[in-house]
């Protein structure tokens, strides 16, 4: 048993570490989500070149044979510098089914572009209606020739406008939120019939709603095996939620040190705010928490591949269920203690507020993934 | 990175295995098991068992006697003596003063006293407390008067776990009423038969007897007991505070835990069904799971750095805390499951060990005064505020 | 003890509802119950609306231009006017200035700016906080130096206030100023009431995490301020300012707000499908609306207390401090609830939706674009008015003796 980064997990995370401070100060961060996509394709080939968005790939499929400590340490870092380049939708969910599930010739086709930052993906799962379950699906493929023919749905799907790929989770049988019948596409981000309705979200991301109008794709389309994609979903889905856990420390680790150190600056009374113990117990409980979560993260960054599917989900909802309470505690402290500043647009804090607010909605929050960590841990 | 042990790691485990379930009287496994109270002899049988492996002292260098375990094997020993129900060391001898004596004795004191806390033939106990200084320990005002080679002791300790079966007790003592209050305090061993000494139970909230004034009426005390320079005691305190945090957190004890939780949600019924099929009750355990396995994972974090030379981090610190809260948690959960029938007050059967026949199920009446009881754990060694206090300072430099 | 409601109070609360339902804009009433951000034009109307009544300073006695209410009708007022969705009535004139005019002002001063407030003609706007005087108020240094030409007796005020509310609409803004620097912090401070409009009044916007502009920067430079608009006598303007704080106590509470908020939590929990179902179908979810509700039960039956000991002519007790404290942790749990609501539709930002009268359609349900952006800007109930810490402060010493 060790817990600790080998010599070049360590390079890599001073390599992110160094890739956030000077890319990201928070006034660079701001232009960078002000323009048109909300990320600098300079940033994206800087990743490339560093080797990160192959780092969790095996040499096979073009990558470098690291795993998802490595996503966790730049996931980490990311999280510190409120990261806009869309890592999580291509690399970690489209890279990661893409690799799980695909053909021989899909991997050549779509995995070294990417990991050489000349393709996005996105992954389009969510409908009005799915909220947090990944078999409520009702975006239909039909036969069409050789080929299919998609029609319905899909919402808040992350990094649409910029994807060259989207992977779309479609029903092919089976009734309302069946697991069996779900079947994975991979479709052109520009095909005929898709309409986009784009929009930034509280966190300065890029999504989209989309409309799938008799969409046609070929038969090569095909992600896996018809019928059977809720098992890849739902791994996939799995490794972006330790990924996004790992974000949420890193960002946890940044607002408790502005907290820090606004409450020892800020003085009123005569003295700095950080003297008056209430606070000092709250930011205590502030670095317990993110103490917590990092302990969270790491364990399922460590399990998530286990060969256990029991252990692989509790690990994911485990650390879903922390993030969520401990960003929450965070996240609503550090507003708290810097008392009106705190809930203005001119500091950090309320920016990593925000993001971890939908850190915890996404894939589901922390009340679903009690539910489900528990499902399975009164089962065993 | 990897979290599976090593060949030799696991061989460890297995040793640990077998010999605890060899060794433990199954009379005292069982006690554990249904979370009855012990008694001094259940205590010091397992102990000296263990002490004659070498165990006793699992966190002692080889230096003085101890087996020198690596850190994952320290977690390894926990987590199997907690998984095969042993009784949990009783840490005044093991844990508090024997670093102190082989850190601030002198060879004779080291001599005389280490081998019998090495073989759990002595029972120590702590005397820190005093009626006017709790959270505030610096201000204590037990005297002591040196008079040739003896120190003459008056005053009043008061809290003092287990005094009623201890051997001899270490004590905080005023030694310079005129210094600060930190520089006039001394570290004093003494035998608990010395005359002078009287000791009172206090009576808990559970009606249990775990805790006792001991009071100090001209005790006479050799020179010979005096650990480390006189007034310099505060260095011992303060160093005892450092060692003590590391296991403060009892997270083997606290999945032990969990699991009796849920066999106990398991018994219980609701509706025609197991509780534990409570939808609601159920998640209410799975948040305590996952509070109990970041602990676990930010102690094994430090054992990693302590493992590869380095000292343990500011995430120590938050570890008696949250260990202290998920313990009254557990026991809180526990007194819920049992719904009403934790109502009924049996101190027959929690303290007496008589046969009557519990009302309601076997568990049902050590749920309420587990719980009541429990709420010491955010009390002692330093209450929670206090540790707040101490991190605020020490570590985010408040 | 009684809880029912007396005949003549029956037919007092449905003379509200009937007048709400005839004066209140059908558009802000859509504001209020989709949870949009009114504009100055909502308010305004609305609050005139109510000033023609004559029910806007609903709180003052009669004497001074009020209805003259008993604590019961002031209850049902507010109640009424929530359930029918009429926006908050912005305080700083009617609740806060009004009294403090009424009460420390002179003849001329009374006859001056009350009738303005009452009619909701004239926007008030409150100059407390500055840069570095927020929690600790008494600290303000926003100077004003006495002087006297030929054009009169006057002040010049030079100095800064922040996280005013509202400025950029205000006509008039009351202050606290220093007056003489070298008295003890609270003795040296006075009340002057500043027209906007003056030569050297800048408002600069501050814009909020959810891209709201509701405060400002107010900076103040070599402002003239005739000694006329000071109110009570000079360096006892922390009296005013200690009088308008328990003022402020009864009715911060929001209670009224926080039951419709609960109600359409409970709408909205009914709309979001779930599983086949509805979000109100599962357990875990209407656990938490219901210990919500709770709470808010509790609170309004502290201030139930409060209403009843009042009305007897006695000193509300101690169960009034707590309320704002209560209170604030409501609304916020209430929109934090909202936003879980909504699930992944919370997501998109859509200030179109929020703040202009866009007709674009929603990304997602009616209810989604403000779910987020009201949790996030909700924190500062806990801040402002006096932030939490120091509310428990308060209560900790005049309640508690510690
Ligand atoms: C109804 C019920 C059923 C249970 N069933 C089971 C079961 O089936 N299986 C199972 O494994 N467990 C079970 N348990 C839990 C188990 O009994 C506890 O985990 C275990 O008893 C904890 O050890 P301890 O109480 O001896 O305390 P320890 O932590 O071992 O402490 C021993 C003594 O030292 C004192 N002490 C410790 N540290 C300090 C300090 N720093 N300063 C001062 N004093 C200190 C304590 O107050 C205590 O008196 C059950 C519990 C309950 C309530
Ligand atoms: C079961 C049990 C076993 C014990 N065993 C032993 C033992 O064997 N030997 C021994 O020497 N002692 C023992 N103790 C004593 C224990 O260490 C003290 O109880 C503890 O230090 C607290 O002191 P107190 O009880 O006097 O509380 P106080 O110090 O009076 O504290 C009362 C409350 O005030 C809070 N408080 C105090 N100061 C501050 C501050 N500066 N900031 C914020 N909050 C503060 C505390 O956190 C607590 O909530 C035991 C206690 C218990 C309950
Ligand atoms: C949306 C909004 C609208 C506002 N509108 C107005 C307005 O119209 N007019 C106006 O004058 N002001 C207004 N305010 C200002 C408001 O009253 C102040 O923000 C508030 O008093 C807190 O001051 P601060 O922001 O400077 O925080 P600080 O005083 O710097 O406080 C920062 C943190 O320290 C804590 N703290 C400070 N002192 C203590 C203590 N002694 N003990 C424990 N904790 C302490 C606080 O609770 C807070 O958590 C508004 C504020 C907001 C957010």
């Amino acid at each position: 048993m060790d817990l600790s980064l080998s010599d070049e997990q360590k390079q890599l995370q001073d390599a992110a570490e160094r890739f956030v401070r000077d890319k990201y100060t928070f006034e660079n961060r701001r232009k960078i989500a002000a323009t048109e996509k909300g990320w600098l394709a300079e940033n994206w080939t800087q990743m490339a070149e560093l080797g990160w968005l192959g780092m969790a790939f095996s040499e096979e499929d073009g990558g470098y044979g690291g795993g998802p400590i490595e996503t966790m340490i730049v996931m980490e870092q990311f999280g510190k510098g409120l990261v806009l380049e869309p890592f999580l939708p291509t690399v970690v969910l489209g890279g990661g089914m893409i690799a799980k599930a695909g053909s021989k010739a899909q991997k050549e086709a779509l995995l070294p572009p990417m990991i050489e930052g000349k393709k996005q993906f996105a992954f389009a799962w969510l409908e009005r209606q799915s909220r947090y379950n990944l078999a409520d699906v009702s975006l239909k493929a039909t036969k069409e020739g050789s080929g299919w023919s998609l029609a319905g749905h899909k919402g808040v799907v992350y990094n649409a406008v910029s994807a060259d790929n989207i992977i779309v989770l479609a029903r092919t049988s089976g009734g309302a939120r069946e697991e069996k019948g779900l079947t994975l596409f991979v479709v052109d981000g520009k095909a005929k019939g898709i309409t986009r309705r784009d929009y930034p979200t509280q966190d300065a991301l890029r999504a989209s709603e989309l409309t799938f109008d008799k969409v046609s794709v070929g038969a090569d389309a095909v992600l896996g095996k018809v019928d059977d994609a809720f098992g890849v979903v739902e791994d996939a889905v799995d490794h972006a939620i330790v990924a996004l856990c790992a974000e949420a420390t890193g960002c946890m680790d940044a607002i408790n040190a502005a907290t820090l150190e606004y409450i020892k600056t800020r003085k009123q009374f005569g003295v700095p705010i950080g003297k008056f113990q209430v606070l000092q117990h709250r930011m205590v409980d502030c670095f317990t928490n993110a103490q917590e979560a990092r302990s969270m993260t790491l364990m399922a960054s460590l399990k998530i591949d286990d060969k256990d599917p029991v252990v692989r989900r509790k690990a994911a909802s485990g650390a879903k269920v922390q993030i969520g309470k401990s960003g929450k505690f965070c996240g609503q402290s550090a507003v708290q203690m810097h008392g009106g500043m705190g809930v203005t647009d001119e500091l950090s804090v309320s920016h990593y507020f925000k993001r971890l607010t939908m850190i915890d909605l996404m894939f589901g929050n922390q009340q679903h993934h009690l539910t489900r960590y528990s499902n399975l841990a009164m089962a065993a | 990175m990897d979290l599976a042990f090593t060949p030799e790691e696991q061989k460890f485990a297995d040793e640990v295995r077998a010999f605890v379930r060899s060794h433990l009287p199954a009379d005292i496994r069982d006690k554990v098991k249904n979370g009855k109270h012990l008694i001094r002899d259940d205590y010091m049988r397992w102990q000296q068992a263990l002490g004659k492996q070498g165990w006793l002292v699992y966190t002692w260098p080889k230096k003085h006697g101890g087996p020198g375990f690596t850190p994952a094997e320290r977690y390894i020993f926990e987590n199997i003596c907690a998984e095969e129900h042993a009784p949990g060391i009783i840490p005044f001898g093991t844990k508090m003063v024997g670093p102190v004596i082989y850190t601030f004795g002198n060879d004779e004191q080291k001599a005389k006293f280490l081998e019998p806390i090495r073989k759990s033939t002595v029972w120590w106990c702590q005397g820190y407390s005093e009626p006017g200084s709790g959270s505030d320990l610096a201000s204590l005002r037990t005297k002591a008067e040196k008079q040739g080679d003896h120190y003459i002791v008056n005053g009043s300790k008061t809290w003092n776990t287990m005094g009623h079966w201890a051997d001899w007790i270490f004590c905080l003592v005023r030694t310079d009423p005129k210094a600060k209050p930190q520089e006039g305090i001394s570290f004093l061993l003494i035998g608990m038969k010395t005359p002078g000494i009287t000791v009172k139970p206090i009576i808990m909230a559970d009606g249990g007897h775990e805790v006792n004034e001991v009071f100090f009426d001209n005790v006479k005390v050799p020179v010979a007991n005096l650990v480390g320079k006189e007034n310099e005691g505060w260095t011992c305190a303060k160093f005892l505070l450092a060692n003590e945090r590391l296991g403060i957190a009892a997270v083997p004890q606290s999945k032990r835990g969990v699991a009796a939780l849920k066999a106990i949600a398991r018994a219980e019924q609701e509706n025609g069904k197991p509780l534990i099929e409570n939808q609601s009750f159920a998640e209410k355990i799975a948040d305590l799971e996952i509070q109990v396995t970041a602990l676990e994972y930010t102690e094994l974090r430090v054992l990693s750095t302590m493992a590869h030379g380095g000292q343990p981090g500011p995430e120590v610190s938050g570890l008696k805390v949250r260990g202290s809260e998920i313990q009254q948690r557990i026991t809180e959960l526990t007194m819920e499951a049992v719904g009403e029938y934790a109502a009924p007050y049996l101190p027959g059967l929690l303290w007496q060990g008589s046969n009557e026949e519990p009302v309601g199920p076997a568990h049902a009446h050590l749920a309420a005064p587990r719980y009541f009881n429990t709420r010491k754990t955010t009390i002692y060694g330093g209450s929670n505020e206090i540790q707040k206090g101490i991190i605020s300072k020490m570590v985010l430099g408040l | 003890m009684d809880l029912a409601l007396k005949p003549e109070h029956k037919a007092f609360a449905d003379e509200v509802r009937a007048f709400a339902r005839a004066n209140l804009s059908p558009a802000t009433k859509a504001k209020t119950f989709s949870g949009k951000h009114y504009d100055k034009d909502d308010h305004i109307q609305w609050q005139k609306a109510l000033g023609q009544q004559g029910w806007l300073a609903y709180t003052w006695p009669k004497k001074y231009g009020g209805p003259g209410w008993d604590v019961t009708q002031r209850f049902l007022f507010e109640n009424v006017l929530a359930e029918e969705g009429a926006p908050r009535i912005i305080p700083f004139g009617p609740k806060m200035v009004g009294p403090v005019i009424y009460t420390f002002g002179t003849d001329e001063q009374k006859e001056r700016f009350l009738p303005g407030i009452r009619s909701s003609e004239v926007s008030w706007c409150q100059g407390y906080s500055e840069p570095g005087a927020g929690s600790d108020l008494a600290s303000l240094r926003t100077r004003a130096v006495r002087v006297e030409d030929a054009l009169g007796d006057h002040y010049i005020v030079n100095g800064q206030k922040t996280w005013t509310s509202f400025a950029h609409w205000g006509d008039w803004i009351f202050c606290l100023v220093r007056t003489n620097p070298d008295a003890k912090a609270q003795e040296g401070i006075s009340f002057l009431l500043i027209d906007m409009r003056t030569p050297g009044v800048t408002v600069r916007p501050i814009i909020m995490l959810d891209g709201a502009h509701h405060v400002n920067d107010v900076f103040l430079d070599n402002v003239k301020v005739p000694v006329a608009n000071r109110i009570g006598k000079e360096g006892e303007g922390w009296t005013c300012a200690k009088f308008l704080l328990a003022n402020e106590r009864l009715g911060i509470a929001e209670v009224p707000a926080s039951k419709r908020g609960v109600r359409s939590l409970r709408d909205i929990a009914r709309a979001e499908p779930q599983g086949g179902a509805t979000l109100a179908d599962d357990p875990a979810f209407t656990a938490q609306i219901a210990d919500l509700d709770l709470q808010v039960q509790a609170l309004e039956m502290s201030e139930l207390r409060a209403l009843s000991t009042m009305a007897l002519g006695g000193a509300p007790g101690p169960e009034v401090s707590t309320l704002k404290i209560r209170g604030s942790e409501i609304q916020q749990r209430i929109a934090e609830l909202t936003m879980e609501a909504v699930g992944e539709y919370a997501a998109p930002y859509q200030p179109g939706m929020l703040f202009q009268d866009t007709n674009e359609t929603p990304v997602g349900p009616d209810h989604a674009p403000p779910a987020a952006p009201r949790y996030f800007n909700f924190r500062k109930t806990s801040i402002y008015g006096g932030s939490n810490e120091i509310q428990k402060n308060i209560v900790s010493k005049m309640v508690l003796g510690l």
